[in-house]
Parts: C-alpha cells; sequence; structure tokens
C-alpha cells in the first residue's frame, strides 16, 4: 500500500469517525446522569436538516453548526420533558424520537434535496491542507478537532470536576443523590440538552462535510452505531474515541474496498457496506457474554426518578 | 460527663400527612446539647418522617421548628447542615461504582480539592477510630465500612447534632459496641444525637432519653436507663408483648435436610461464592444461620429452595432423596417449602392479586390444577384459609400483594408456605421490617411448624431472633458456614466475632474489650 493512499484512507477514516464520536460523547453524558435516550438517530436527523437549511440560506456553515446544535438540543428537551418532568419510558420516548426526527427531516428537508452547498472544509491555508504528507493533520474540517477536544473535555469534566462527579453520582444513585439534596431532575435536564446538542453537531457532519448535499436519511443508522459504542466503550471517554474511530475504519473499507479491486472483489459490495452494522451486532454480543458490561454501566440507567416528597 | 441544660432543637406542634396516612400528628420534642436522644416506635410510627423533617427532606405541613432558641424553615438537606445538622441513614446514602474520598466529597456542600478533603477525612477517621482507605471502591466494602463513609460525612460539616436513622441493623455486635464509643465521644463534646431504633437493649445501653411515637404521635418520654426492655415495648405497640411460647425439652426425630460440602461459585459481579458447606436439619429443629448481610446469605437461600439448581445431585439431601439437581417446584413436591427475603418482587408478585400469588407455589401441594387448568374455587379457599388463620390485614382475597403492608404481607406469605404442611421450611429474615406484634405472630408460627415435626433452616440478620427461636445456630461468613452448635452452647462473643470472619479465637474476657478489627479482617 503507498503512502498516498495509507493517508487518503485516514483522512476518509477521520472524516467518518466524527459523527459517530460527536454523537457518542453527548449520548455518554446523558448516559452517565442514568438516562437512556434512544432518541439519538433522530436528534441526528434533525441536526443534518437544520444544519443544512440554514447553512444553505445563509451560506454560512458555521451558523449552520450552531443552528444544529441548537436544534439537536431542542428536540431532545422534548424528551427530556416527557421522560423526566412526565416520567414517561425512557425506552418508548427515544423511539418515538428516532421516528419523529426521521420524518421532520424529511418533510423539512424536502425542498433542499439535490441543492449544492459548498464544503465545510478545512481552514488551513492550502500549503499545509495541499501537503502530501502534512495533510494527514490539516485537511479536516474544524468540526473533527472539535470532536477531539471534545473527548478530552469530556473525560475532564466527568471524572476531575465536582459537576461531573455530581452527574455520575446521580446516575449511579438517584435516590441518595436526592437524599443529599442534588436537584436529579435538573442535572438530567442539562445532560439530556448537551447530548441533543451534540447529536445535533454531530447530525450536521453529514450534509456539510461528508456528502455534502442534504439526502433523505443520510446519517444511515449512526446514531444506532453511537448507542452500541457506548456498551463497547463500556462508558469510558478513552474507549469510546478508539471504538469510533475503529467504526470509521470499517465504514471507510467500503469506499475504498470497491475501488482497489482485486481480491476485494471477492466479496460483493453490499456486504462491505453492511460491515459497521455487522460490526455493531458482533461487538454488542461479545460484550454481552462478558458479565463486566453491563456492570460497568451506571446504575440508574433508564430508570425514571421520582421524588418521593 | 458535663452536659450543659441548652435546648438545641425544639419541635412544636409538627404535623405531616400523606395520601392516607397522619404520619406526624403534633408532635413536639426537644433535645438537649450533648444528649443522646432516642426516637422510639415500632414501623410506621413515624419516626423516619419525623426526622427527614428536621433533615429538610421533607416539609411539615404545620408546627415549628426552633433551633438554638431561633425559629428556623429547614428547607432541604443543605440548609440543614448548614445549620449543623448531620444525618446517617438507614439505607445508605452511598454511590456502589464510587470511591470513599468521591463519595465524601459528594456530601460537601463547598467546593473543596481533594487534597484539603483528604487531609480532613485522615483527621476524622484517626480522632474517632473510624478506619478506611479512602481509595477504595465502595462495593467492595462491607456493611460496617459503609456506614463509617457516611458518619464521616456527617462528621465533615462539624454538626452540632447528629441523626442516627436504625443504625446497627446490619452491624456485628462488635461493630455496634464500636459505634457506641464514637456516638458518646461525639456526645460528651457537646453534640446531640437523635438515635432511632427498635431494638430495646442499644437504646437502655447508650440513650439519656427516649420519646416513644405510636401512630404518628408522642405516647411519651421516658429515661431508658431507669424502664425495662419490656415497658418500653409495652409503650411502644400500646399493648402487652405475647411472650413466645417454647417448649422446653424438645426431641428430634430423624434427619430431614441434609447439606454436604455444597459449593457455588459466585454468579455476577456482586454475587457471593458458596464454600463447602455442610450441616443437618432434624424433624423438630430449627437451625439458625446468622451473619451479617451480603455473606452469602441469598445464594444459600436460593440454592436450597431450587431456584439455583447444583451440578451436585447429592449435594442437598431431602428426606434421604438427592435433590440437587431439582428445581424449586420438584423440591416443593418432595416437602421442601421457601420464603425468600424479599417480600415485593421475590417471595410475592407485587401486582398480582393474593389469590394468584398463592397459587404461584402452592399449586402443587394443594393440587389447584388438574389439566393444566386452575381449579379457582381451591385457590380461593386456600387464600381465605391463609388469610383467616394468619390474621392478614387486607380487604380479601382478590387485593393485590402491594396493598398489604410490609408485615402482613409477609404473614401472608408465611402462611401460604406453612399452610401448605412442608417437611422443610427454608425461610430468610422472616421478621424484617415487620413490626412486634406480626413478628411474634411469625415467631410463634415457626416454632408450631417445628413442633408438628418440620425441619426448619432460619436465614436471619437479627440474633436475638435467633436466640430466641433456634435449636441450634451456625454463622456464615464469606459463603463459608460454621460448625452449627447448640444454642447454648455459644456465647454472644463468639457468634460476633464469626459474624466479623474470626474463626477459633474466642475472647477468654468479658465483651467490652473486644478490638473490632475484625470488619477490616473480612474485607
Amino acid at each position: 500500500m503507498n503512502i498516498d493512499l495509507t493517508i487518503a484512507i485516514i483522512i476518509t477514516m477521520v472524516g467518518a469517525s466524527t459523527p459517530l464520536l460527536l454523537a457518542a460523547l453527548g449520548e455518554l453524558v446523558v448516559e452517565k446522569s442514568g438516562v437512556l435516550n434512544l432518541g439519538v438517530e433522530g436528534m441526528m436527523l434533525t441536526g443534518a436538516v437544520v444544519g443544512f437549511a440554514v447553512a444553505y440560506s445563509s451560506s454560512n456553515a458555521w451558523l449552520g453548526i450552531l443552528a444544529a446544535a441548537f436544534a439537536g438540543a431542542a428536540v431532545s428537551m422534548i424528551f427530556a420533558f416527557l421522560t423526566l418532568t412526565l416520567s414517561a419510558n425512557q425506552v418508548a420516548t427515544g423511539l418515538a424520537l428516532t421516528i419523529f426526527g426521521a420524518g421532520f427531516s424529511s418533510l423539512f428537508g424536502q425542498p433542499y434535496t439535490g441543492k449544492p452547498i459548498e464544503i465545510f472544509g478545512s481552514i488551513f491555508p492550502p500549503f499545509l491542507r495541499d501537503h502530501p504528507i502534512l495533510r494527514v493533520f490539516f485537511d479536516y474540517s474544524p468540526l473533527v478537532y472539535f470532536s477531539l477536544i471534545m473527548v478530552f473535555i469530556v473525560w475532564w469534566f466527568l471524572y476531575k470536576t465536582r459537576a461531573g462527579l455530581i452527574l455520575r453520582a446521580v446516575g449511579e444513585n438517584d435516590i441518595s443523590a436526592h437524599s443529599i439534596g442534588y436537584s436529579v431532575i435538573t442535572i438530567r435536564y442539562g445532560a439530556v440538552g448537551f447530548g441533543g446538542m451534540m447529536a445535533g453537531i454531530g447530525g450536521a457532519c453529514f450534509p456539510l462535510i461528508l456528502t455534502p448535499q442534504w439526502v433523505e436519511g443520510l446519517t444511515g443508522g449512526r446514531g444506532w452505531i453511537a448507542l452500541a459504542l457506548l456498551v463497547f466503550s463500556a462508558w469510558k471517554p478513552a474507549r469510546l474515541f478508539l471504538g469510533a474511530y475503529l467504526f470509521g475504519l470499517i465504514a471507510t473499507m467500503e469506499v475504498y474496498a470497491k475501488a482497489a479491486g482485486g481480491i476485494f472483489k471477492i466479496l460483493p459490495s453490499e456486504l462491505w457496506a453492511s460491515l459497521p452494522y455487522l460490526a455493531t451486532i458482533i461487538v454488542l454480543v461479545i460484550f454481552s457474554l462478558r458479565h463486566k458490561a453491563s456492570s460497568s454501566a451506571p446504575a440508574c440507567l433508564g430508570k425514571p426518578f421520582i421524588a418521593t416528597n | 460527663m458535663q452536659k450543659s441544660q441548652n435546648i438545641m432543637l425544639e419541635l412544636k406542634n409538627i404535623s405531616k400527612s400523606f395520601p392516607a396516612v397522619l404520619a406526624n400528628d403534633n408532635i413536639s420534642f426537644a433535645v438537649k446539647s450533648g444528649e443522646i436522644h432516642a426516637l422510639l416506635g415500632e414501623n410506621g410510627a413515624g419516626k423516619s418522617t419525623l426526622v427527614k423533617i428536621i433533615y429538610g427532606i421533607m416539609q411539615p405541613d404545620k408546627g415549628e421548628i426552633f433551633w438554638q432558641g431561633k425559629k428556623v424553615h429547614i428547607a432541604n438537606p443543605r440548609a440543614a447542615r448548614a445549620l449543623g445538622i448531620g444525618m446517617v441513614f438507614q439505607h445508605f446514602s452511598l454511590f456502589e461504582a464510587m470511591s470513599v474520598l468521591e463519595n465524601i466529597a459528594l456530601g460537601m456542600d463547598k467546593k473543596i480539592s481533594n487534597r484539603i478533603l483528604e487531609k480532613k477525612v485522615q483527621q476524622i477517621m484517626q480522632k474517632y477510630g473510624l478506619l478506611l482507605n479512602p481509595k477504595r471502591i465502595v462495593s467492595t466494602l462491607g456493611v460496617g465500612e459503609r456506614q463509617r463513609i457516611e458518619i464521616v460525612r456527617a462528621l465533615l460539616v462539624n454538626p452540632k447534632l447528629l441523626i442516627m436513622d436504625e443504625p446497627t441493623s446490619v452491624l456485628t455486635p462488635q461493630e455496634v459496641e464500636q459505634l457506641f464509643l464514637v456516638l458518646r465521644q461525639l456526645a460528651n463534646e457537646g453534640c446531640s444525637i437523635i438515635y432511632i431504633s427498635h431494638k430495646l437493649q442499644e437504646i437502655k445501653a447508650l440513650c439519656d432519653r427516649a420519646t416513644i411515637l405510636r401512630g404518628g404521635k408522642v405516647v411519651g418520654e421516658c429515661n431508658p436507663k431507669k424502664e425495662t426492655s419490656k415497658s418500653m415495648a409495652q409503650m411502644m405497640i400500646g399493648t402487652s408483648l405475647k411472650t413466645i411460647k417454647k417448649s422446653k425439652k424438645k426431641k428430634f426425630a430423624d434427619i430431614g435436610l441434609k447439606v454436604n460440602n455444597l459449593s457455588l461459585k459466585k454468579q455476577g459481579d456482586f454475587g457471593v461464592s458458596l464454600k463447602n458447606i455442610s450441616f443437618t436439619v432434624r424433624h423438630g429443629e430449627i437451625l439458625g444461620i446468622a451473619g451479617v448481610a451480603g455473606n452469602g446469605q441469598n445464594e444459600l437461600q436460593n440454592v436450597l429452595s431450587g431456584e439455583i439448581v447444583l451440578k451436585d445431585n447429592e449435594a442437598i439431601i431431602l428426606n434421604g432423596v438427592a435433590v440437587g439437581k431439582k428445581n424449586a417446584t420438584e423440591r416443593r413436591k418432595l416437602g421442601l417449602c421457601a420464603v425468600p427475603e424479599e417480600r415485593y418482587g421475590h417471595a410475592a408478585i407485587p401486582d398480582f392479586s393474593l389469590n394468584d400469588n398463592s397459587i404461584l407455589t402452592a399449586r402443587e401441594r394443594k393440587n389447584m390444577v388438574r389439566a393444566g387448568m386452575i381449579n379457582i374455587k381451591k385457590a380461593q379457599d386456600f387464600t381465605k384459609k391463609i388469610i383467616a388463620n394468619f390474621n392478614v390485614m387486607t380487604t380479601g382475597h382478590a387485593a393485590s400483594a402491594n396493598s398489604l403492608s410490609g408485615g402482613n404481607l409477609q404473614k401472608f406469605i408465611m402462611g401460604r408456605e406453612i399452610l401448605q404442611a412442608p417437611d422443610i421450611l427454608v425461610v430468610s429474615q422472616p421478621t424484617w421490617g415487620v413490626d412486634a406484634g406480626a413478628g411474634s405472630a411469625i415467631r410463634q408460627a415457626i416454632i408450631d411448624l417445628a413442633l408438628k415435626g418440620a425441619a426448619i433452616v432460619l436465614i436471619s440478620q437479627d440474633l436475638d431472633e435467633l436466640l430466641e427461636l433456634c435449636d441450634s445456630l451456625a454463622v456464615i461468613n464469606e459463603g463459608k458456614l460454621s460448625k452449627p452448635k447448640k444454642v447454648g452452647d455459644m456465647s454472644i462473643e463468639e457468634i460476633g466475632l464469626l459474624m466479623g470472619g474470626i474463626h477459633g479465637a474466642v475472647p477468654k474476657e468479658s465483651s467490652s474489650k473486644i478490638k473490632v478489627e475484625t470488619d477490616a479482617a473480612s474485607a
């Protein structure tokens, strides 16, 4: 394999991993607070369509990203209100949110189908982003760097700050946290909102960077893979990062297997395309066979909290 | 002991009602500084509600609270801590997956750097002899150590009033002794303590004054040191307690249950493995199994009942039949009935009617099923009989299990098993959280069943109960069972040391001198 191809594969992999990483980091914080939001896919789609619409109308990708973050957070607040304030079932509400996101994005995105948009690419000067070797560091959208910084920030927040400690405590034992005097519901609202924001930004990566245009259902189930990644990573930020990049690599193989031909021709391209999903199922099966995986989940994950007074 | 007569906390006419119950009805009482003040009462007397009001977890509907003479409004636990009120909960408010230090940090209102906090924690631990490793993860700690975390957490805010809600229900006798030393030291330094318990001996040993609650009202105040346990119990329940009848000389028949070298690998991360457990129970005998919670009691209960099936068929023998590989239903047919510890959800399905709950375990022994069809009439008659014979307070056989109070449901469950006339009964924590009246009825029923010739295994953490009911006693610790001995042949100290995991080391001196390092040894 020559160096150009290697670099091309790395760059594609990083691009494919970024939306996954962003959405999964958001959901990590949500789940650490004890809430299971299965609506990641729906929030990503909402973020994607709103992000595209705003970027297209304003010709400003930054505004698009901001709008995507806001849209993701806004739909997550519907989920938060239903599950936290009204104590609705989190699984059912999360699924409903995904269906809502799919429907909303398809309806709202209708007028934008096929419209061209300028790719939200690297902001580094050409001599860096076009350099045959150095472009492996510089030929990325700002969102890629943002996602990497967020890995560190989420880790630092969860394990090094008092607010993170309290958030984990709420996810570990909501009744105790309440009896000590923390507002479980408020903290969970905050976490769900952050998760929605990150999913929204993650979703906007597709039409602004990867595709770059609006296509219905363009997230292709990445929200579900983000949820599976949390199990795979045992709810740890560093392993989440590795997992996201591993899945990005598998997704990239589809593209390059087609191009490379040769021995890759043995398998039909549809099989390559299904690899990320197959890998998800295999990983989940392997991890659920080990008892450790389930016990590293936040103890209150998915359980509604109702204050006793 | 120097004690000023300043009033630390005074409650005036506190009332609090919940849907359907008046939990606190016009309660007034005062706690002096440096006083250990007992709140005594049965389950449901309103003790927990009252201290939750003091700690700001609940708000009273009516009434006033005075703190050091000033009227205060305690809006939340944070406000309570700001005043100088600390609380140690009955059910620990700890976070299993986090370290000791993280747990303590969570209890602090102000942001403190880990380094300073650790230093402060070390100081308190040394001052009061509360030994703990701040880096340990809570899920790896024993109950005694967990309680120490709660106490350290409460002491960090320099409380002037410390509330202890049933602190000793899960401790070994030695751990209780050590806890009392800490509490007395605190009281001597001027800290007031509100001590909630229904263990009268402890209140006599520890407390200066007691306020007795019944049905949400204050029914009396006394000096526990001048009362007898019996007189306080009578104030607590309002009527005189029935003493349990036990025949003096018992003769045991042949062996009913024999357990040979029973071992079980631990199930899941928080499980306990059972190691080479052997014992026999004869017909008419009650074997007690003592131990601190989480030492394999649940596993033993489930293995004996057949919920966990063993690989070794010979490990459990019922009346000469090897049943290790048989499941719970097959064992029931052979005469072994079981009552697990958890009432709601394990022994009974909360949302099912009492009737359906009787069918679940009695269908075989009471012939309620023919060709796959349930004979509803038979089931109803059986349920009605349980309700009548065991004095279960309920609206009828169609009432759902979760509509019953804990004590009533326990009476129902015990009745359901006992009326199946088991040859062998395995029962876990039969009177846990049950009021004194129901508790003594349940105990009497166990004794009567043994008199009829059943072999009984009684797993309990309540030593008084075990000593009262059992003919022989063994102690379980970390999945190992000590050799059963006759109840008269074992001292409380010996039982306590076995519970803490020290085998064969029986102290020769009196109990007050025992060094309490047992917990550290077992961890």
